[in-house]
């Protein structure tokens, strides 16, 4: 069954007719062309396909095209300003988060997401004060980014990267 | 001697010139690529692990919508070739392993693929079959022939100290994060694919062969490659799948991605491993023998030996020394590379077999390796061109704070942690084949056009090749504009055995000398020149190698076994560093995977049906950012003038050598509890 929808991504809106099978990563990837997401596993065990939607991280590899008409779906390609990279983009640059880089636009949305998650004070499982603010300490940042995996083991830039982004 | 580049760019600390692409997302993997109508595949595979495919009903699938074809071994295009049994891809009715593909179904949408490959009906007829590797199998063959010098079982019966223990490494996949994808277009007699791939050349006469085609006619285009760690740097079935289809299919362009759960399936992997090390030692802790015996699997269809005696041959001194290296031969899939095939398994059982000798003859196991450290390779008799094994014990001892060291097993707690360290060495050798080629031309807009069908899989190639090319033709790195990932380039060859670097980076300093001599400083613009990378003779007379020292803190929850590896500290002597930024990450993520090594990798191979049971990423578990504590990786100067211009030694596996045994060794200080089978898992400790 097709249907038709509107994405609306990385700031545009995008009319496309997709099969109701088509996951939202899919979507993006072969029906618009959006391919900063990518796909490592198309189970939301490996994290490379993270996006934001409507500024929370989402593996669009778990979830349908059909649930997100109206929805802001923001890949790593959105989140420059022009050419000004994003805070978190310039970090991963500096410190040399990435190897390969195939799982960086997924783990860059995902810094994104979470230094919002830190910001608004929502504990992890390496919080140790539940109720307090919660800082962006090498703990809560490895804690919170364990969903996005990567194999040629950036974790050290991609740690260090994070932490001087939540400065 | 070769005569050593200056360098302005070469050891700096630089941000990757494909940096901007990665972080935003924009550069263009295999699968990104944008290509008009493409078509999609999706496999069926064998349900067995060994028999014949004898009833195949493709009717419900071709009637399904959207389906272009259903590719079987009774309607697949034939090709040209099936010498490479692992490639002979839907030719014929047998199956050698679970897995394997048996039909593929191309349609209009992935959708419509995976569904319609789930209607294919295959019948087999079943054989009995065989998965289960041990060392006291019956029809173990020898790899090569046992190979001795001086007297080993003189020098065990003479010895004041001998340590006899065996050591396993379980199944261990690859799995880079991209996983091997191909988009593949048959158009005017021609194939061309852009490919997941460590080597563009490498795939090229590959293909060129199997679907007897002139190699003009095969075009591989790779310029971003998303890891590898071996297991893209041989040609796997999937590739010669993708063309299968494309063929029937001219004009459309076929998009093929391995599943994650694929990519235990015929990707390749590390075969498990059984290791039998005898050490012999005399009263002051000097060995005097030295024994690496190895039993492995290999699967039906193509022999793959995994060399885990290489790295005993160098290692150490002992003037008594045997290799012994046996296979079985079993109904499983092809193994294949895995970051350090050898060097990384084998130097987890010598390292941790030295561990325990060190102990047992009362020696700090730093001290135990340097009084065994070798100034001549003990096989060959050649000097070394440089080794600093020495050095990196000693500097790594005082960055880690390893004076002092209680040597006292499981008597250091901190809460309800048990807290230990240990150490390994780490080698890998420098590794150098001709044939790759470069051109520089010089560009109308003022920059020199460098170009070598090279590959970056994260390693850093982009940049490191940029900075050679400015340093060799004396220009700032702005003024290089590189071109590599495609087989329209010169020849390179493949980036594997920590050899990209040696190889292309000579070839580019060849093409840039070359251009310099013909065209002086004020080249005009089309000027061009080509240079090769010839053998290096100075492997005549010298034996190379990097070498490095790794010092894990690991923590050992007394109540539940949990491994924690609280701190690592790697040095190494790997001649000398290109680009400091990309050296240390790539270093690093060498330990990170001999973290994941030791504490989480083991592929588990159903007796009953021949599958990996986990053949996921939940449950075939990488090191995620969580498992991963605090990691330093530096190295030691060292000017090496006979390995190449450059003088580098190659950095991409020796992090991963030595990593494994360095933690186990420590969460034995932490526990007293020795264990010679990776993983170390949290049974082992709970008593």
């Amino acid at each position: 069954m097709e249907v038709d929808i509107t994405l609306r991504v990385d700031g545009e809106d995008r009319p496309l007719r997709v099969d109701t099978r088509t996951t939202l990563l899919d979507a993006l990837r072969e029906r618009l062309g959006v391919t900063a997401p990518k796909k490592g596993c198309d189970h939301g065990q490996c994290g490379s396909c993270t996006v934001l939607v409507n500024g929370r991280r989402a593996t669009s590899c778990l979830t349908f095209a059909v649930a997100h008409e109206d929805d802001e779906v923001t890949t790593a390609a959105g989140l420059a300003d022009g050419d000004r990279l994003h805070p978190v983009q310039q970090a991963f640059l500096d410190h040399d988060g990435y190897q390969c880089g195939f799982c960086t636009p997924g783990q860059i949305c995902s810094a994104v997401g979470m230094l919002d998650e830190l910001k608004k004070g929502w504990p992890s499982h390496a919080t140790a004060d539940l109720t307090g603010p919660v800082d962006a300490d090498d703990d809560e940042i490895r804690e919170r980014m364990s969903g996005n995996l990567c194999r040629c083991g950036a974790y050290a830039g991609i740690v260090a990267a994070i932490r001087e982004a939540a400065r | 001697m070769i005569g050593l580049l200056h360098t302005r760019s070469i050891g700096a600390d630089v941000e990757r010139v494909d940096g901007r692409a990665k972080v935003t997302g924009a550069a263009a993997y295999a699968f990104d690529q944008p290509v008009e109508n493409p078509a999609y595949l999706h496999p069926v595979r064998s349900a067995v692990a060994r028999g014949r495919v004898t009833g195949l009903d493709t009717a419900a699938a071709e009637a399904a919508d959207g389906v272009l074809a259903v590719l079987t071994h009774r309607n697949a295009p034939r090709l040209a070739s099936t010498d490479d049994t692992e490639l002979a891809v839907l030719q014929d009715d047998a199956v050698a392993f679970h897995g394997q593909f048996v039909a593929a179904v191309v349609a209009e949408t992935p959708e419509a693929a995976r569904r319609a490959a789930a209607l294919v009906a295959v019948e087999y007829a079943g054989e009995p079959h065989d998965v289960v590797l041990s060392a006291d199998r019956d029809d173990l063959y020898a790899a090569q022939e046992p190979e001795e010098h001086g007297d080993v079982d003189a020098a065990i019966a003479a010895a004041a100290v001998v340590h006899d223990a065996t050591y396993t490494t379980p199944p261990e996949f690859n799995n880079p994060m991209e996983p091997h994808t191909s988009v593949a277009v048959w158009d005017d007699g021609g194939l061309t694919v852009y490919e997941s791939t460590q080597g563009v050349h490498t795939v090229r006469p590959v293909l060129a062969e199997v679907f007897g085609l002139d190699p003009e006619r095969v075009r591989v285009i790779a310029r971003y490659v998303g890891g590898g760690f071996g297991s893209k740097g041989t040609v796997h079935a999937n590739v010669v799948l993708a063309g299968l289809a494309a063929r029937a299919l001219p004009g459309r362009p076929v998009k093929f991605a391995l599943t994650r759960q694929d990519m235990f399936r015929v990707a390749g992997y590390r075969t498990p491993t059984v290791q039998r090390v005898r050490l012999a030692a005399d009263a002051d802790g000097r060995l005097t023998a030295v024994e690496h015996d190895v039993v492995e699997q290999s699967a039906r269809i193509k022999e793959f030996v995994e060399g885990c005696t290489k790295p005993t041959r160098g290692m150490y001194a002992a003037p008594n020394r045997r290799y012994r290296q046996r296979m079985a031969t079993l109904d499983v899939p092809v193994t294949s590379w895995m970051r350090a095939p050898g060097e990384c398994p084998g130097m987890f059982a010598l390292e941790s077999a030295m561990d325990e000798a060190a102990i047992a003859c009362g020696l700090d196991p730093v001290e135990f390796r340097v009084r065994n450290d070798t100034r001549t390779d003990p096989d060959s008799g050649k000097p070394f061109s440089t080794r600093n094994l020495v050095a990196c014990l000693r500097e790594g001892a005082r960055r880690f704070g390893w004076e002092g060291r209680d040597p006292a097993p499981g008597v250091r707690r901190d809460g309800d942690w048990l807290v230990g360290t240990g150490v390994a060495g780490s080698c890998y050798p420098v590794i150098s084949d001709p044939g790759s080629a470069a051109v520089v031309r010089y560009g109308a807009d003022g920059r020199y056009q460098v170009s070598i069908g090279a590959a970056d899989i994260g390693t850093g190639a982009w940049t490191a090749l940029t900075q050679i090319a400015a340093d060799a033709l004396r220009v700032p790195m702005d003024r290089i504009d590189l071109r590599i990932g495609d087989s329209a380039l010169p020849r390179a060859t493949v980036a594997g055995g920590s050899s990209g670097t040696t190889n292309w980076g000579t070839a580019v300093v060849e093409a840039a000398r070359a251009f310099r001599d013909q065209h002086g400083v004020h080249p005009r613009e089309g000027d061009e020149a080509r240079g090769e990378m010839r053998e290096n003779t100075a492997k005549e007379h010298y034996a190379m190698s990097a070498y490095g020292a790794q010092f894990a803190e690991v923590r050992v929850h007394a109540g539940t076994g949990e491994v924690r590896v609280q701190r690592m500290v790697g040095v190494f002597a790997v001649g000398r560093i290109v680009n400091a930024r990309t050296a240390r990450s790539q270093l690093l993520g060498g330990m990170v995977m001999g973290v994941s090594m030791a504490l989480h990798e083991h592929g588990v191979r159903d007796p009953r049906f021949g599958h990996v049971v986990n053949h996921d990423l939940a449950e075939y578990h990488v090191a995620a950012n969580a498992d991963i504590g605090d990691m330093e990786a530096v190295w030691i100067e060292e000017e090496d003038p006979h390995v190449n211009p450059m003088g580098t030694k190659g950095i991409g596996e020796i992090g991963i050598v030595g990593a494994a045994a360095a933690i186990a060794n420590a969460a034995h200080h932490a526990t007293g509890v020795r264990v010679r089978d990776l993983p170390l898992t949290t049974d082992a400790f709970v008593r």
